[in-house]
């Protein structure tokens, strides 16, 4: 393993000092009494405005601290690498953004995230503050059945992110603000694969073991293997069976406005994830539908992975007028 | 030769399972790698390296020792394993309250605690290849050892096998709860990094229990 760390134990804290560095004007980083960080915007708490708080991205850079801003999220609670963070930053964090008008934990559905939220958040309430939770879960290539956890929350949650904290910036209350989660979750899906896994600094070795010649689709955002292996055949070919699953489960109606989002994983050239976006928007277009809004790039990753997501979110006037209002965070600016 | 277990013992058991955790850990990720994302056995480590600094002056009743340790696992684990072993001892500790040492009895009273408070907060049952797969029949032996009069060592030693063999049976499963149930029946072979720690964490109850003999 060859990597730009000095200590794999020391990866979140070394990595969270340079931003915070890099970024003092937007973030403060903070540790609760455990030594867990959290990232919270730098003029929280936020006068009368309803606060959110996502957590997880350790690994995932620049989810979630890179989304933490004017117009988008009020604080980030990293974790460990691929691990969600534990109750306690969450709380510190939930503490340190109220402003009063209640608090929005954006939770992507994974056993652990779900449960640490859920603590905190009775934590939170118990403090008299009023806390509610959006789960997103927009990943296709999980059967969302009695015999599994359900959908993963994968690259939706920064359209959700952004599109929530924008209604939070204009001042919507805690109940709007879950509506419109809810509604966003309900309109968006992704689906992901990777060429090569990712090394994770503190196990050293690759998270999953794929031949040269191979492809894992569906994958999650974890470094975990996906649904199935498959040869590898071309950049169209493998769209095909991204955009596709992602198309027949949103079943949009013919002459609707989209959001088309192609995500790297990390390790993925921009020039190949134009390739994708390429083809993903003919067939997106042969379904009868029109890409209204595009975001093409590395915005939610796994380490070093080759790979990309794609997702399409179903757009309205009220989504599509909070995708274009104006954010000003580390990683996405309007 | 006593027959019941006291506060030395729970911070003797807490301090071994540390080192065997460390000994295990890169066994624990390999396992979580195969079917999960590979941090169980880093997480876990963490989590008991932690408790072991907290508990350091020692403490005054079996219970404190495992609520710190419940504590402990739930604010520095993260992931599921967290909540869940976080809870787990959490309600292994409030379940010998008040008690000076314990008899076999105590040891179900434990078991007990952690399984309901696993399954409390991860809402799974037997069959869906989890750590519940380990403290279920680990539960059963303790019980039976208890019912028949033996010592709480022996209560341990029996638990703890049914655990590990608990864990073996994992194997097979098609999980259905957990991250490994995303895998689907490529989740079937690999045996569950939670049962497994499981296993380990009693068996360190159980030496350390014949120890205090």
């Amino acid at each position: 393993m060859k990597k730009l760390i000095n200590d794999p134990q020391n990866v979140v804290p070394e990595t969270l000092a340079g931003f915070e560095a890099v970024y003092a004007d937007y973030v403060k980083v903070y540790y609760d009494e455990d030594d867990n960080p959290y990232v919270v915007r730098a003029d929280a708490p936020v006068a009368g405005k309803v606060a959110l708080v996502s957590g997880g991205g350790s690994g995932h850079e620049p989810l979630h601290a890179g989304y933490v801003g004017m117009g988008m999220l009020d604080a980030a609670v990293p974790g460990a690498v691929f691990t969600s963070p534990s109750p306690g930053p969450i709380l510190e964090a939930t503490k340190a953004v109220n402003a009063g008008a209640g608090v929005l934990h954006i939770v992507k559905n994974y056993t652990g995230d779900v449960q640490n939220f859920e603590i905190a958040a009775e934590d939170a309430a118990d403090e008299g503050i009023e806390v509610k939770a959006i789960v997103v879960d927009d990943d296709v290539a999980v059967q969302d059945s009695l015999w599994t956890t359900g959908r993963r929350g994968v690259a939706g949650t920064v359209l959700l992110e952004k599109i929530v904290g924008a209604a939070a910036q204009a001042g919507k209350n805690l109940d709007e603000c879950l509506a419109l989660a809810e509604k966003v979750n309900g309109q968006v899906r992704s689906m992901g694969v990777a060429l090569t896994a990712c090394t994770v600094p503190h196990a050293g070795k690759p998270s999953f073991d794929l031949p040269d010649d191979e492809i894992e689709v569906g994958i999650g955002i974890h470094g975990e293997p996906g649904r199935r292996r498959e040869k590898y055949t071309s950049a169209d070919a493998i769209t095909d069976e991204l955009i596709k699953p992602v198309l027949d489960d949103l079943k949009a109606p013919a002459g609707s406005q989209v959001l088309l989002f192609v995500n790297g994983m990390g390790g993925t050239p921009e020039s190949e994830l134009y390739i994708v976006y390429k083809h993903a928007r003919e067939v997106v277009e042969s379904y009868g539908l029109s890409v209204a809004r595009s975001l093409v790039g590395n915005y939610i990753t796994s380490l070093e992975m080759q790979g990309c997501s794609v997702t399409v979110l179903l757009l309205d006037d009220e989504l599509t007028g909070y995708w274009d209002a104006p954010v000003d965070t580390p990683a996405m600016k309007k | 030769m006593s027959d019941t277990l006291d506060t030395a013992w729970a911070l003797n058991w807490i301090r071994t399972a540390q080192e065997v955790i460390s000994e295990h850990r890169m066994e624990l990720i390999d396992l979580d790698r195969e079917i999960g994302d590979g941090d169980h056995g880093e997480n876990m480590y963490r989590g008991f390296t932690k408790t072991v600094e907290k508990l350091a002056d020692g403490t005054d009743s079996i219970a404190s020792a495992l609520g710190t340790l419940g504590k402990t696992l739930l604010a520095t684990v993260g992931g599921a394993a967290g909540p869940l072993y976080g809870t787990a001892f959490r309600e292994a500790g409030k379940a010998v309250e008040g008690q000076e040492t314990i008899d076999a009895n105590g040891v179900v009273a434990i078991i007990q605690g952690a399984l309901d408070g696993i399954v409390k907060r991860g809402k799974a049952t037997t069959g869906e290849k989890t750590m519940v797969d380990a403290w279920t029949p680990a539960l059963e032996a303790a019980k039976a050892a208890a019912a028949a009069g033996k010592s709480p060592a022996e209560a341990f030693k029996v638990a703890a096998e049914a655990a590990a063999a608990g864990a073996e049976e994992t194997i097979p499963m098609l999980a259905t709860k957990g991250r490994a149930s995303y895998l689907g029946e490529r989740s079937i072979g690999h045996k569950d990094p939670g049962a497994t720690s499981t296993s380990y964490i009693l068996a360190v109850a159980a030496d350390t229990a014949e120890a205090a003999q």
